[in-house]
């Protein structure tokens, strides 16, 4: 059925720490890694070795420069994928019920057996986050690791998603984004993570972390060229060694 | 966003047909017999024909009945049941106009509504989209309706109704890409909004996440058809509106009529390629792209 629910039991979702990544794009090659051996339809590419190589991925880190009106420029590494929105415009118009929005826990997902490949979820989603797969002609996209986080044959340190696993930064979180009290909701409350994109309305679950204010260095006095030097000319074995190595 | 043609084929073909299948409900021309049957067959053959080409970009075409189920939130699954319901009616119309010499006016006027219905469904498929500003506006599936009811007015061969409603659809795609071209500014989305670091400063796309294209960049950022986009739209406007409505205009000749119809067809053609290559996906903020 692809009317959304009107309120689903959990909110799982990731949180992403834009000021933590360091843009190594582990997470791509770790998501790429799992979901292909994994849950579904592999991620296929095309012309991998050729010329013109292309290929379907769930995550994927673009980087940014900001420039701010004053000093540096700030680069910042920005993985996006999908954001499992409360209000996801992607699944309402599915014709097939093959995109629906799981009650218990509000994860996005694709039923692949149902998908007609006709692209019109990819259309209606402005994160970009789903990608038609060339090869199986099919819907794909982050299942926020459905196969793991429920996996009881998985150690209980990996029953998270891939991508939070693989991270060496610790810039991706993952939990329960409805309940106020999950480290992640914490985490967005004092970080003031924010939401892609609200003007369109899709009521993302997944939160971004903004950089933090960038430190600056303390003001040098004006008087610093008048101050005596510290560094002295150098006496005993140290001015021997000077003279013997200026002499040779 | 890439023009498929198979997408424009569908929309101008599709809604033509269902355009000349809602006159036909109404009962003009009023035609039965042999002649009820050239009419139908060329309204059939023009909204069948574009519905199964929309089927050539499904991914599984096998599964397209499935397509049928989600008629309560889709507007692609109700279009499907629209068009279906529309076809089925109007068939059982024109076999009483064909076979029987006879005209069931309610079931002709039902099936010219759910033909109507159709080609409503079809642009709500893209005013839906808040994605792609310049066709989340309320003007699009008037542009979608106008076309669509004009160029069956000319297939039906009704002069009068053919050309004032040509310069109305004429006058609708004027405004259509008049308020298309300030819709992706005043939509608010922009690179700030999207990556949220607006706040720090001036925000530029530094580097992409892969060094070659994907399936986003193909299907959403399609740039070639800006290029040329004033030039087409006269030429669109040339044929779709200004020629047929000058070949109507003159005494009535059936070449001329002909020649009415294939410059019409040209230029919707040509405006619904415009359609799809002018019309920008937001998702192309993130890539630095419009």
């Amino acid at each position: 059925m692809t009317t959304l629910p009107s309120a689903t039991g959990k909110k799982l979702g990731l949180v992403i720490d834009l000021d933590t990544c360091v843009g190594c794009h582990a997470c791509v090659i770790s998501c790429k890694g799992w979901n292909t051996e994994n849950y579904g339809a592999p991620l296929s590419d095309q012309d991998a070795y050729g010329s013109n190589p292309s290929g379907t991925f769930l995550n994927r880190v673009h980087s940014y420069e900001v420039q701010p009106a004053e000093g540096h420029a700030q680069l910042i590494h920005f993985p996006k994928s999908c954001l499992h929105c409360e209000d996801a415009p992607c699944v309402t118009v599915c014709p097939t019920g093959a995109s629906y929005k799981r009650v218990e826990d509000g994860i996005v997902l694709v039923n692949e057996s149902d998908c007609i490949g006709c692209g019109l979820c990819a259309w209606a989603c402005p994160y970009g986050a789903r990608e038609m797969d060339m090869e199986e002609k099919v819907m794909k996209k982050c299942t926020l690791c459905v196969d793991r986080i429920y996996n009881e044959n998985l150690p209980e340190v990996d029953r998270t998603p891939t991508c939070v696993r693989t991270c060496p930064a610790g810039a991706r979180h993952f939990g329960d984004l409805g309940d106020p009290d999950s480290d992640v909701s914490r985490l967005v409350a004092e970080r003031g993570g924010v939401d892609l994109m609200p003007e369109q309305g899709t009521k993302p679950v997944n939160k971004y972390l903004p950089p933090r204010p960038k430190d600056t260095l303390p003001e040098i006095d004006v008087l610093a060229p008048f101050l005596e030097p510290v560094a002295q000319e150098p006496t005993g074995f140290l001015a021997w060694l000077d003279k013997a190595l200026e002499k040779l | 966003m890439h023009p498929a043609p198979s997408v424009i084929a569908f929309s101008t073909f599709s809604g033509l047909g269902f355009g000349l299948l809602f006159w036909l409900g109404f009962g003009v021309p009023a035609v039965s017999g042999w002649s009820a049957f050239a009419f139908f067959t060329i309204a059939y053959l023009l909204a069948v024909g574009g519905l199964i080409s929309s089927t050539f970009h499904l991914g599984h075409p096998e599964r397209a009945l499935k397509a049928f189920t989600q008629w309560r939130s889709s507007w692609l699954s109700r279009e499907g049941v629209c068009a279906v319901a529309a076809l089925i009616v109007m068939a059982v119309h024109g076999a009483g106009l064909v076979f029987f010499d006879a005209s069931w006016q309610p079931v002709g006027m039902l099936g010219a509504l759910l033909s109507l219905g159709t080609v409503f469904t079809t642009a709500m498929i893209y005013t839906q989209l808040k994605t792609v500003p310049r066709w989340n506006l309320p003007l699009t599936p008037v542009y979608f309706l106008s076309l669509s009811l004009a160029g069956g007015a000319l297939l039906a061969g009704q002069i009068t109704w053919g050309i004032v409603l040509l310069i109305a659809a004429g006058a609708v795609q004027a405004a259509t890409w008049l308020l298309g071209d300030k819709a992706f500014k005043q939509s608010g989305t922009d690179i700030a909004s999207a990556t949220q670091l607006g706040n720090i400063g001036q925000v530029r796309a530094f580097e992409p996440p892969h060094t070659g294209t994907n399936y986003l960049l193909r299907e959403f950022v399609f740039q070639i058809g800006r290029k040329h986009a004033q030039k087409l739209r006269v030429i669109a406007m040339s044929l779709m509106i200004v020629l047929p409505v000058i070949l109507l205009l003159l005494p009535f000749n059936h070449l001329l009529a002909a020649l009415a119809v294939l410059a019409h067809v040209a230029g919707v053609l040509t405006s619904r390629w415009l359609f799809f290559a002018e019309a920008e996906h937001v998702v192309g903020l993130y890539y630095g792209k419009r």
